[in-house]
């Protein structure tokens, strides 16, 4: 395969956007994606979106994006594996540039959840489950991920301290992120504090409900270096699957998927995890951003919590987790997640993270892992410096 | 221009908190109470509707109005999203029941929060047009909200009623202005019982824009600043929005206090800024300067500039205080109770 590059990168406004609809949000992102890159044209464009039929009635997303961008006649696909279809837009676009099929290939994500009430969103949102074996009993997300949190807390002896570590350490670096849907600091206390939305989980436990788009323009090196712009390399992509119900599994603690999906990029990078120095995770809930740690190999099952408490993940600590804020207080756009991830670690690697939110010390690897529902999907992907 | 020569309210006695509504849903008190600055509402007993307060309302501003006889009224108006009839117009009642009929016009208007500063409105064009001698505008609602929906906490009862008039104003209005744009915030469709809502969506996008634009629009008409206003009324969805509104133009906190009444009495919904308006006309002096500003989902808001006359001091105590029926002589009820009294409860017949 030859080098695959990130070379630019875009995102509309995120958070409740009344104004902006679908199409718009895709736009911003993508426009911005293609004039910070400096391409003239592109081959073609893949776009995660989960659900804009149950958000806002719209289907057929892939043709809609490439109109509004002035591009009709452009390949265009959409992907979709719930929360992870960013992740794996990126992924596609990259296989196809790395696969000489096209040369400049741009990997969106976008969502509009707000158009619709709370319920349906949350309704929405629960298509990502076992409809048949979860949702049909009444499960939610935030239900499903706080009977993940209590089965790790009864297991490793986990806190709710630790969770709200992690709430606490996320928001405190979204506050320097200017995409940030919510840019404010959280104390232990006021986590603790928030109403409780599914026990052990409070509301600052759980990432937000967000209109937003991100892009990234795909290249080849050869490409990316003829721009003349910042870019970093992709060297590993991994995807994996795991079941779609929890209790299907041997192990709720655990998320399988991540794991596969880490293995497969690290041995497409020909890296080991203790390359990587830093990640962006999915950590919808503050319980996935520990499962996710341990499931990984990053810390053993039931040090993560410990870890997170004791500041090792925070952006001045040993591995680096979530220095955009997460989807905690960035945001959850579900189908701009795994994009958004990707610029965050293209920003850290080539400098242009901003606010006082680059990692010291200037870090050459970075990965990102992007998950469907309670991690029946998972996409990773390894970044390094050019 | 034209002005209001008597005004009254009516307010149940009962009251429940918020913590009683909360303990019932699971819900955060502490959150209603901070976030969106509510402490308990009005309830109207099982026989209080939008008629019988807007009769209270309108006989006490009879009261104040001293000399207007009723046959001199043109025009009933009553702006209300809780008329007790689909079809059959509130105000046919209230007019026999203040010795107004026959030679008048009449009509119940409806636009969300709005449907009484509109009846006031129009009351006031058809006296300043000359059409009429006197024309009444009354505000009231028996406020709907859904079983542990967020309007649970605020949905409230009260009405306010203002004779308008040429002679013998108590306040004159110097200056209106109406603004309004299609927005889907805040809606109940035909034989629903609960409206519908937009979530954040109706503070940000349809009540801090609308309130905004209209009272914008009148301070530039008017040539008028914040600063030579002796007080201030908005619409009070909950106690909180009022206070940022009113921020944000360059009112302050001193300015709306009189009329800030949600935080006790919650949302009156079309009956919220008259009502503040009677309570703040209660503590007026001559040649004091109000603002008002009226807030409807759908959306729309109408705003007025009223000058006090020397007559507010020979008529404010004629009948009771706004702030005596928010304070005094007090029934809190728990769930069950308030439950019985809005009809939550399905019986047979």
């Amino acid at each position: 395969m030859r080098e695959v590059c990130v070379v630019g990168v875009g995102m509309s406004k995120w958070g409740e956007v009344w104004r902006r609809s679908l199409r718009q949000l895709f736009v911003d992102a993508a426009m911005e994606a293609i004039k910070d890159s400096g391409v003239d044209h592109l081959d073609s464009l893949y776009v995660g979106c989960m659900s804009s039929g149950m958000f806002v009635q719209q289907e057929h997303v892939g043709a809609l994006c490439a109109d509004y961008l002035g591009m009709a006649g452009l390949p265009a696909t959409r992907v979709e594996s719930a929360c992870a279809s960013g992740g794996i837009a990126v992924r596609q676009a990259f296989l196809e540039v790395a696969s000489g099929v096209s040369e400049i290939v741009l990997a969106a994500g976008v969502e509009k959840m707000t158009d619709c009430s709370g319920d349906d969103a949350t309704s929405a949102l629960a298509g990502a489950a076992d409809q048949e074996y979860e949702v049909f009993h009444g499960a939610t997300f935030p239900g499903l991920y706080a009977m993940m949190a209590h089965a790790h807390m009864d297991k490793y002896g986990t806190t709710s301290e630790m969770l709200a570590a992690v709430s606490v350490k996320n928001h405190h670096n979204g506050a320097m992120n200017p995409a940030a849907q919510y840019p404010f600091e959280v104390s232990i206390d006021r986590v603790l504090g928030s109403v409780m939305v599914a026990d052990p989980l409070h509301i600052l436990d759980c990432s937000p409900i967000t209109d937003g788009a991100a892009a990234v323009i795909i290249t080849s090196e050869e490409i990316a270096r003829k721009l003349g712009k910042p870019y970093v390399k992709i060297i590993g992509s991994g995807l994996a699957t795991d079941t779609i119900a929890i209790a299907q599994r041997d192990d709720m603690t655990r998320i399988k998927s991540a794991s596969i999906a880490l293995d497969q990029a690290l041995k497409m990078a020909d890296r080991k995890l203790s390359d990587v120095q830093f990640a962006e995770m999915h950590d919808c809930f503050t319980i996935a951003e520990i499962i996710i740690m341990e499931s990984i190999g990053l810390y053993e099952p039931g040090k993560a919590g410990p870890a997170v408490l004791a500041g090792e993940t925070a952006l001045d600590g040993k591995f680096p987790i979530n220095t955009s804020g997460g989807l905690k207080s960035k945001g959850h756009p579900v189908g701009a997640t795994g994009v958004a991830q990707v610029i965050e670690v293209y920003k850290q690697l080539t400098g242009r993270a901003e606010n006082g939110r680059l990692i010291p010390g200037s870090p050459k690897i970075g990965m990102t892992q992007n998950m469907g529902g309670t991690g029946a999907s998972s996409a990773v992907h390894i970044m390094e410096v050019a | 221009m034209a002005g209001i020569v008597g005004y009254g309210a009516h307010l149940p006695r009962h009251r429940i908190k918020v913590e009683e509504i909360a303990k019932v849903w699971g819900a955060d008190a502490p959150s209603y109470k901070k976030g969106l600055m509510l402490r308990e509402k009005s309830v109207p007993p099982p026989d209080m509707d939008t008629i019988t307060l807007s009769v209270e309302a309108a006989r006490r501003a009879l009261i104040r109005a001293q000399t207007v006889d009723p046959k001199d009224i043109g025009a009933i108006y009553i702006g209300s999203e809780s008329h007790p009839y689909a079809v059959k117009p509130s105000g046919t009642t209230v007019a026999e029941a203040i010795g107004a009929t026959p030679d008048i016009h009449c009509a119940d208007f409806e636009f969300a929060c709005k449907a009484g500063s509109e009846a006031m409105f129009v009351a006031l064009s058809h006296v300043d047009a000359d059409h009429m001698k006197y024309a009444l505008g009354i505000a009231a609602d028996t406020s709907q909200g859904a079983p542990s929906d967020a309007l649970e906490f605020s949905a409230a009862a009260g009405a306010g009623a203002f004779i308008m008039g040429k002679k013998n104003m108590i306040a004159e209005c110097l200056f209106t202005h109406s603004y309004m744009t299609d927005m889907p915030d805040f809606w109940r469709r035909e034989h629903e019982f609960y409206p519908q809502h937009g979530g954040r969506f109706t503070g940000e996008e349809a009540y801090f824009a609308t309130t905004k634009g209209a009272s914008v629009a009148l301070l530039k008409k008017s040539g008028m600043k914040p600063k030579d206003f002796k007080y201030a009324v908005f619409h009070q969805p909950n106690g909180k929005f009022p206070q940022r509104v009113a921020k944000e133009l360059g009112f302050t906190q001193k300015q709306i206090d009189p009329g800030w009444l949600a935080p006790r009495l919650g949302n009156t919904y079309s009956g919220a800024s008259p009502i503040g308006l009677t309570a703040t006309l209660d503590v007026s002096q001559p040649g004091d300067l109000l603002f008002m500003c009226s807030y409807g989902s759908g959306a729309g808001s109408d705003a007025f500039v009223w000058k006090v006359t020397d007559r507010i001091n020979e008529v404010r105590d004629l009948t009771v205080r706004t702030h005596k029926l928010l304070d005094e002589n007090l029934i809190y009820v728990d769930y069950g109770t308030y439950a019985k009294f809005r009809r939550k409860i399905k019986k047979n017949d």
